[in-house]
């Protein structure tokens, strides 16, 4: 009976210290809700978050569910969080359904979707991990991503 | 007139029928990896498939499942050429090495730094990542808390020398990622090391 308490007891120490590392490791990961970031806009580009309309300008954060959108004269380049590259041409909607991303284990889940227009693509850290984890879908279709640069277009 | 009217009727609703079936729905085309690497697109329309494999393999989106076809660099520069255009420039990646178990980094690596600040200066919006990694000797808990602690002195060396402490974050990777495949409890001073990509 003591034993079994006592050995109950010595679990205690274990579970503190296996908290403190943890603990340590997620306070000491940047706290960022950004999942990219807008490097390149030209012409009309707009970001639709939350129901709203922001101006898609260089250097804008991006967050998950964000609709970027643009304009007949608008092209617009972004780098995620993970590394990969995504660039819209002129009258595109492209929509980040899900972004999630362990910068330690490179583990994540990455689904975007091109509702119109043109978009060009180079998959990273996500897709280098599991190529599973990476989708990109247009209004027709569902692309795997296996490690890779590619093009795609809702129209002709 | 009345002769013609048969024959047209059948003519009219083939027609239709191939332009239904042709509605073009878009169009996917991969792009040679630029280290030559062999990669793929698998494109998947209600259960029907094509897996593109070659550079410049492409597939035409249809009502009747992705079609391939053989596309070129022209024809990706004439429909994709304002996407491509719009890329963001690669991730820039440098690296420090640093002395076995400790996190102080060579003096040769210093003079990298250097070249971290000229890479900097040519983006509009840098941000940066320094992500810290060790060799094989020791555990996971050990490793990730030692790649974190040398990526930290990476990033607090950056900052004292002008970047902006929220452009530039800091990660561990422990052991996962060796750029020198070594079985476990190797020390290999070419593992052990904080990388900075600027993005």
């Amino acid at each position: 009976m003591n034993a079994i308490r006592r050995r109950g007891c010595g679990a205690g120490p274990l579970l503190v210290l296996g908290t403190g590392v943890l603990g340590t490791l997620l306070l000491g990961a940047p706290a960022r809700a950004d999942v990219g970031q807008i490097k390149v806009a030209r012409g009309q580009v707009a970001v639709e978050r939350n129901g709203q309309q922001l101006a898609g300008d260089v250097g804008l954060p991006l967050e998950a569910a964000d609709v970027l959108k643009t304009g007949a004269d608008g092209s617009v380049g972004i780098t995620m969080r993970d590394n990969s590259l995504l660039s819209a041409g002129p009258n595109s909607t492209l929509a980040l359904d899900r972004f999630e991303f362990d910068p330690t284990t490179s583990r994540g889940r990455f689904d975007a979707r091109l509702q119109r227009g043109t978009l060009a693509v180079v998959s990273g850290r996500i897709a280098k991990q599991e190529p599973s984890s990476m989708t990109v879908r247009t209004p027709s279709a569902v692309l795997g991503v296996r490690g890779t640069e590619f093009v795609v277009s809702t129209d002709d | 007139m009345t002769s013609r009217a048969p024959a047209a009727g059948p003519a009219l609703a083939l027609l239709l029928v191939l332009a239904g079936c042709a509605t073009p729905q878009g169009r996917v085309v991969l792009l040679p990896d630029p280290d030559g690497r062999q990669t793929a697109v698998q494109v998947s329309q209600d259960g029907r498939e094509a897996l593109l494999q070659q550079p410049y393999a492409g597939a035409q989106l249809t009502r009747r499942g992705p079609q391939p076809y053989a596309s070129s660099a022209q024809e990706v520069q004439a429909r994709f050429g304002a996407a491509l255009a719009a890329q963001p420039l690669p991730p820039a990646d440098f690296t420090l090495y640093f002395v076995e178990g400790k996190d102080e980094f060579t003096d040769a690596s210093k003079q990298v730094i250097d070249g971290v600040f000229a890479e900097i200066a040519r983006r509009p919006v840098p941000d940066v990542l320094v992500i810290g990694h060790t060799d094989t000797v020791g555990n996971d808990a050990f490793n990730d808390t030692l790649s974190r602690q040398r990526a930290e002195v990476v990033r607090k060396a950056l900052i004292e020398r002008g970047i902006a402490a929220d452009k530039v974050a800091a990660i561990g990777r422990g052991k996962r990622e060796p750029v020198v495949p070594t079985g476990d409890g190797v020390a290999e001073p070419r593992n052990r090391r904080v990388e900075i990509q600027v993005r």
